[in-house]
């Protein structure tokens, strides 16, 4: 799960990060005039959504006055965002977080991800942050530092002060660093993330060293140990897809129009490809999983179905574990309980195909029946147009 | 020959009294799979279908001579139960548990390093995976057994549904498998691409190799370096995800395309430079490798 930027500095406020002083978040609908600035200011505004290139897209503003943040804030909210990191989608913004501003002398990056080839964690810094880290990384690989981190031990004070050599970190701030580094790696592992970054880690004109920016993104694996964590709400789904994952089911929404119902992550990867290739767009990505029942078919076929763009459905099920003849008892349960008034397309193959088929053929249901999946994609396609 | 498993492999089942180990250790039983036993703690002692329950690993190990596990413990307590078949000194741990957090595997994999540099012999595949199949000798895993045929074909997947998917259109082409892999869809796991290609490549009965790979990581890109360099077998690939959107999970947790990394062009590319064939449509596979192997060796005799 990807948490907002306010999630994140909350957590690494916990976690003894140096921040700038945060004055509070506003939500759509909330009053700015609620908002209470003190200090002499500057302050400055950041929409809270999760994409990186905010401040080109107008999303980060520097405010003078308290006047000029509150109303910097309500002009925000509501506000329709597209960055580099959107896919040329609109974010809407829900959230702005305002905190004190700073002169910032020194932008670098830190960050700890998951090195999946070493199977550990390690921390990822430059000395010239602010910017995509990943242009860097293309362009001046040199100026890329990486250091494993072992699971159990942590960031060792070594490597931390290796680290803070090779980044130049001024003397005065050196202590700071090595324990923000290592504060950072925990956050890393006490969250379960699979990414936690700072970008920038800022040394300001002041001399203070900051963490600007947080990005932390979870693992939805291990959010039974995180009670917290899986209470927040996950930013990024859809309400289709937070329908969809409250039932179990595996529902990401795409930009076509032919709904797919597939088992397995895999082969729902290889069907959306194949109706591609058939000349197709599919609507979905949707894994009904291993064990899924009659109940489970029928409320995939609810999901699928509240996309209104949806103009044929393919069914692509591999019976393994799912044995065929329980997916063709669930099609037509399901098409009992659901108006099904698209096309659909049914594709068997596995553990009692032969049932399978049968039990559609006998259904009485207007469907297709199709051999392969290449078949299936292709009858699909057809359809939908 | 055949890699991981074979006739003599005792399978021991861990999570076996549970409706998933239940279910699935009897549909091994039925394949002809040597299941000795299983692990439940608290309920050793007892039997279970047909066979005895152990309260540890190491009893179990002790009492049957079990050299392979099945894993289906849940995901808080499954990591746990890989070191626990580990210690046993089992040789081949199967984890077919899936959304084990991925920093439990990263612990994992760091001690199943230490046992290996210290000289044991523990290969794990998964978690997160169908598990592993060697047809008409020992079915180790959730795949439907029936679609499987022995034969000279290699297949490893990072997928399972795709897998038997390879797999069916193997066996209709009238050719075999000498040993299916799911190597599972995790981040962080067991045996990867190239540990896998290197057994097949070792292997007399494998001819060819099928390797179907998915967006995320670079474990695809690792095997095509292993291909160029070592592999004489032909590997016939297919890469699932070349219309996912970039930054989602698709699914499996390591399926996700981060940034520039991981994505389907890179792979296929990688792939075909180093030699081997890559097919568009998965639905081509099978004829893709009936194709391929060369006549006049077993695989003609396989198609009779």
């Amino acid at each position: 799960m990807k948490l907002l930027e306010y999630e994140g500095k909350e957590i690494f406020g916990a976690a003894g990060i140096p921040l700038l002083r945060r004055f509070g978040v506003l939500k759509l609908g909330d009053n700015p005039e609620a908002l209470k600035l003190d200090g002499p200011g500057p302050w400055v505004v950041k929409a809270q959504v999760l994409a990186g290139g905010r401040g080109k897209a107008g999303g980060v503003k520097l405010a003078k006055t308290p006047a000029e943040a509150r109303d910097l804030a309500g002009k925000m909210l509501g506000m329709r965002m597209i960055t580099h990191q959107t896919q040329g989608k609109a974010l809407t913004v829900q959230e702005v977080l305002v905190e004190e501003a700073c002169a910032v002398d020194r932008e670098m990056y830190v960050s700890v991800v998951l090195d999946r080839k070493e199977a550990c964690p390690v921390v990822i810094a430059s000395a010239e942050g602010g910017m995509s880290i990943e242009e860097l990384a293309h362009s001046h690989p040199e100026k890329i530092l990486k250091v494993a981190v072992d699971p159990e031990a942590g960031l060792l004070d070594f490597q931390a002060r290796q680290l803070a050599f090779d980044l130049n970190i001024p003397k005065v701030n050196f202590c700071a660093f090595t324990v923000f580094a290592q504060n950072l790696v925990k956050v890393f592992m006490n969250c379960d993330a699979s990414l936690v970054e700072v970008n920038p880690l800022a040394i300001t004109k002041d001399g203070r060293l900051l963490a600007l920016d947080a990005k932390i993104v979870t693992d939805d694996n291990a959010l039974f140990r995180h009670k917290d964590q899986a209470a927040r709400p996950d930013h990024e789904a859809s309400e289709i897809e937070k329908e969809a994952k409250n039932i179990g089911i595996n529902y990401i929404g795409l930009d076509g129009d032919i709904g797919c119902m597939v088992n397995g992550a895999g082969l729902a990867m290889a069907t959306l490809d194949t109706v591609k290739m058939a000349g197709g767009d599919a609507a979905n990505f949707l894994d009904v999983g291993g064990g899924a029942t009659v109940e489970q078919i029928t409320r995939a076929f609810q999901i699928i179905l509240k996309d209104a763009k949806v103009k044929a459905v393919l069914v692509n099920i591999f019976g393994g574990i799912m044995k065929c003849d329980n997916i063709a008892s669930g099609v037509v349960e399901a098409s009992k309980n659901v108006k099904i008034n698209v096309p659909l397309i049914v594709r068997l193959e596995g553990t009692n195909v032969k049932e399978g088929r049968e039990i559609l053929a006998r259904s009485g249901l207007k469907l297709q029946q199709a051999g392969s999946l290449w078949e299936a994609a292709q009858k699909a396609v057809a359809a939908a147009k | 020959m055949s890699i991981l498993l074979n006739k003599k492999t005792k399978l021991l089942v861990h999570g076996f009294t549970g409706a998933q180990g239940s279910f699935h250790a009897q549909q091994c039983l039925d394949y002809g799979s040597a299941v000795v036993g299983g692990v439940t703690p608290g309920k050793g002692g007892t039997r279970h279908l047909g066979l005895p329950v152990f309260n540890t690993a190491r009893d179990a190990v002790k009492a049957t001579g079990a050299n392979a596990s099945l894993i289906f413990v849940p995901p808080p307590f499954a990591a746990d139960s890989i070191l626990e078949a580990a210690a046993a000194g089992i040789a081949v741990i199967i984890c077919i548990t899936e959304g084990i957090p991925v920093l439990d595997m990263v612990r994992v994999k760091k001690r199943l390093n230490a046992m290996r540099a210290a000289g044991g012999a523990v290969a794990l595949v998964g978690p997160n995976c169908p598990g592993v199949i060697t047809p008409g000798e020992c079915k180790a895993g959730i795949m439907p057994g029936y679609i499987h045929k022995k034969g000279c074909v290699g297949v490893v997947s990072r997928s399972g549904t795709l897998t038997y998917e390879a797999v069916w259109q193997v066996t209709s082409q009238g050719l075999g498998q000498s040993t299916v892999v799911g190597i599972g869809g995790d981040p962080v796991q067991g045996l990867n691409f190239v540990d896998t290609l290197r057994l097949f490549q070792a292997d007399k009965q494998t001819e060819a190799v099928i390797m179907i790979g998915e967006i995320g990581g670079a474990a695809e890109e690792d095997a095509a370096r292993y291909i160029k360099a070592e592999m004489t077998k032909p590997v016939f690939c297919f890469v699932a995800g070349k219309t996912a959107p970039p930054g989602r999970r698709m699914g499996h947790a390591g399926a996700i395309v981060e940034g520039k990394s991981g994505t389907h062009a890179s792979k296929v590319e990688a792939l075909k430079k180093a030699g081997a064939v890559v097919v568009d449509n998965l639905s081509e596979i099978g004829a893709a490798v009936a194709a391929g192997i060369k006549p006049g060796t077993k695989a003609k005799a396989a198609r009779k």
